[in-house]
């Protein structure tokens, strides 16, 4: 028994090519669905915000926030699944990202060898990192806009990308439109000097 | 209880997912952008196809609920403005911080606490645009 129980976590544990990430992400989308919720992670940072009484401040926040109790509940479970895997399945997983990737990186000055890349950027998601002013900025700018950016925009990756696009709207691909946009410009054009800060 | 177990339950298969096919790795965030990888376009586009159909059978009665009730769709607001430039806001943070909404909870959980202070950005900027919302064009 011990033994098939190892032997599926490791079986679960292998990195997973993107058809399984895809599917899985699509059974996700179908149980909230099933329940009749609607996916979208980044519905949370409001609720968040109105139940720590923003809504004295903006009419934004007043609504009834408990009812978006069960979405809080999906992000935490979020932190439960990242935690699990990180013990349980796989505790060094790596970027397998491409070689020509790590010569893009290399190119800006982040060392980064071939088949050893970790998970996050370790120039600014640990704690030296972020102590540094490039590490900050990349923490707190980054999330800052990507607060902004999905409730002005009515949603995230989840919402827009997964939800609103399967569900044929046209406002969801230009919101993904908008995204890849924004990305391209950040990626090409002013994270090549903020990595110089 | 049972109730909120089984929100977390999906979230847990979320963040588990998330982490497994590393979605949460800002590295491929990274490759994604620079088109050098099939990776992140084969996670989304996977996920977009099967909810398509999955959405459409829900929409055509093939698919109901729990209770056997028929689910509802809203339509998205039809407007330009604010998709267009809250999504290349949005875009600029995540290719900066190679994290979107859903990641930065699972990697809080993977570990690497620096993403509490991403979090908290975050609800700062989702409270800013609460505060400024009617002066910016929708």
């Amino acid at each position: 028994m011990y033994e098939n129980v190892q032997e599926l976590l490791r079986f679960i544990g292998q990195p997973w090519p993107w058809y399984v990430g895809g599917g899985m992400i699509a059974v996700v989308l179908f149980i909230l669905l099933f329940l009749g919720k609607e996916f979208g992670i980044s519905a949370n940072f409001r609720t968040m915000c109105a139940a720590n009484g923003a809504g004295d401040m903006a009419s934004f926040f007043k609504f009834d926030y408990q009812s978006q109790a069960w979405n809080l509940m999906v992000a935490l479970g979020a932190v439960f699944g990242g935690y699990f895997a990180a013990q349980a399945l796989h505790p060094e997983m790596l970027s397998n990202i491409s070689p020509e990737t790590v010569e893009t990186l290399n190119s800006l000055g982040l060392e980064y060898e071939y088949g050893k890349v970790p998970l996050v950027l370790k120039e600014a998601y640990s704690w030296e990192g972020f102590f540094t002013l490039r590490g900050a900025i990349m923490v707190l700018l980054s999330g800052f806009l990507v607060g902004f950016g999905a409730r002005y925009a009515g949603g995230c990756t989840s919402g827009h990308a997964i939800s609103g696009i399967s569900n044929l709207q046209w406002p969801s691909l230009l919101a993904v439109v908008g995204f890849f946009t924004g990305g391209l410009i950040m990626i090409n054009f002013i994270f090549p000097y903020i990595l110089k800060l | 209880m049972f109730n909120t177990f089984k929100y977390i339950l999906v979230g847990f298969i979320f963040g588990i997912t998330m982490y497994q096919s590393e979605a949460v790795s800002w590295f491929r965030i990274f490759e994604m952008f620079h088109f050098q990888s099939f990776h992140m376009y084969g996670i989304i586009g996977t996920a977009v196809v099967l909810g398509i159909i999955i959405v459409q059978g829900f929409k055509r009665g093939v698919l109901k609920d729990f209770h056997h009730h028929d689910v509802t769709f809203q339509d998205k607001n039809k407007s330009i403005p604010r998709y267009l430039i809250g999504g290349i806001i949005f875009g600029l943070g995540w290719a900066l911080g190679g994290a979107c909404p859903g990641p930065m909870f699972v990697l809080i959980g993977a570990g690497y606490p620096v993403f509490i202070l991403f979090l908290f950005a975050a609800m700062a900027g989702t409270f800013a645009y609460g505060m400024i919302r009617s002066k910016l064009p929708h």
